[in-house]
């Protein structure tokens, strides 16, 4: 229970700064891809160089986690979907101007309009579940 | 503490962005991502499935993304109507149409096939996976930028008369 209150006020938290950041923000996104603005890049390169040192920290003094347990962080191996998977997320992230964190907050924010991207995104999985035998991997 | 209610700075909202990572992991042991969140809800409403990509794992194991996404709603709201003056509209007025339903539906469509087959977003590849060092996510996040100057420049150019 105390475990799940941590992750749901985590994920206001991040909710609320996509938000106030405005990375959510369909004309942030074009502005991003136009490369009219900087502001972006300043919120995704701090973004990572936060997460990057943090990682490094974590790695080098092997903290547990608070219940005591060992933290592992997942990985990702390569395979082609990274790059025709890594496209086709790009073009759909150009057009309704959201990744999959700022879909959920773009709802949040009374975007109410986004909920077709959510199905639609839901409905993308969907396809993805049939199709994924067939595709090169 | 007025600034709040304004558009945060990029030097505030950015490394808030990047402790989601640390945070998880050492409160609750788990790796950010978002993405996958799609596959969980399409595994718990087919829980009779033959797909085995929804039915060869167990979705429960994954209820705290659920949860997390949820807090995301939450904190979408809390952003636009508690922590603003005036609430601001993130989708262009025209996507409030028919139209724009047909674009929302295509470019959903898009970012959850993209990001599954890709096995990650903009959040799992992009934040985590670079902060982890991992080269295949600097290469997701690399393709993910090459898909959006595609539409940018090729598909509104052509097919909606944007440049």
């Amino acid at each position: 229970m105390m475990q799940r209150l941590i992750i749901l006020t985590l994920g206001a938290i991040f909710g609320t700064t996509l938000v106030k950041s405005e990375v959510v923000s369909w004309f942030r996104i074009q502005q991003m891809f136009r490369f009219e603005e900087p502001y972006m890049y300043l919120v995704i390169g701090s973004a990572i160089a936060v997460g990057m040192v943090s990682v490094a920290l974590i790695k080098y003094f092997r903290p547990k986690t608070i219940t005591g347990e060992e933290i592992i962080i997942s990985e990702k191996p390569y395979h082609k979907g990274i790059i025709f998977g890594g496209i086709l997320f790009g073009m759909g992230w150009a057009i309704t101007g959201a990744c999959p964190g700022p879909i959920y907050a773009q709802i949040g924010s009374g975007a109410y309009i986004a909920i077709v991207t959510f199905f639609a995104a839901i409905g993308g999985v969907f396809l993805y579940g049939l199709v994924k035998p067939y595709l090169p991997n | 503490m007025e600034w709040i209610m304004e558009p945060w700075p990029w030097y505030i909202s950015g490394p808030m962005i990047g402790l989601t990572v640390p945070l998880l992991l050492i409160l609750t042991g788990k790796t950010f991502g978002i993405s996958s969140s799609f596959r969980h809800i399409n595994a718990m409403c087919m829980p009779r499935t033959k797909i085995r990509y929804f039915r060869d794992y167990d979705w429960r194991s994954w209820s705290w993304q659920l949860i997390f996404v949820l807090g995301i709603v939450i904190g979408g709201f809390i952003g636009n109507y508690v922590l603003s003056t005036t609430p601001v509209e993130f989708l262009p007025e025209a996507y409030y149409s028919l139209s724009g339903v047909f674009r929302l539906t295509i470019g959903g469509l898009l970012v959850g096939f993209g990001t599954r087959y890709a096995n990650g977003c903009t959040s799992g590849h992009t934040i985590m996976g670079i902060s982890n060092l991992r080269w295949p996510s600097l290469v997701a996040s690399i393709c993910f930028f090459v898909g959006g100057l595609i539409v940018v420049y090729i598909f509104m150019p052509i097919f909606w008369g944007v440049s």
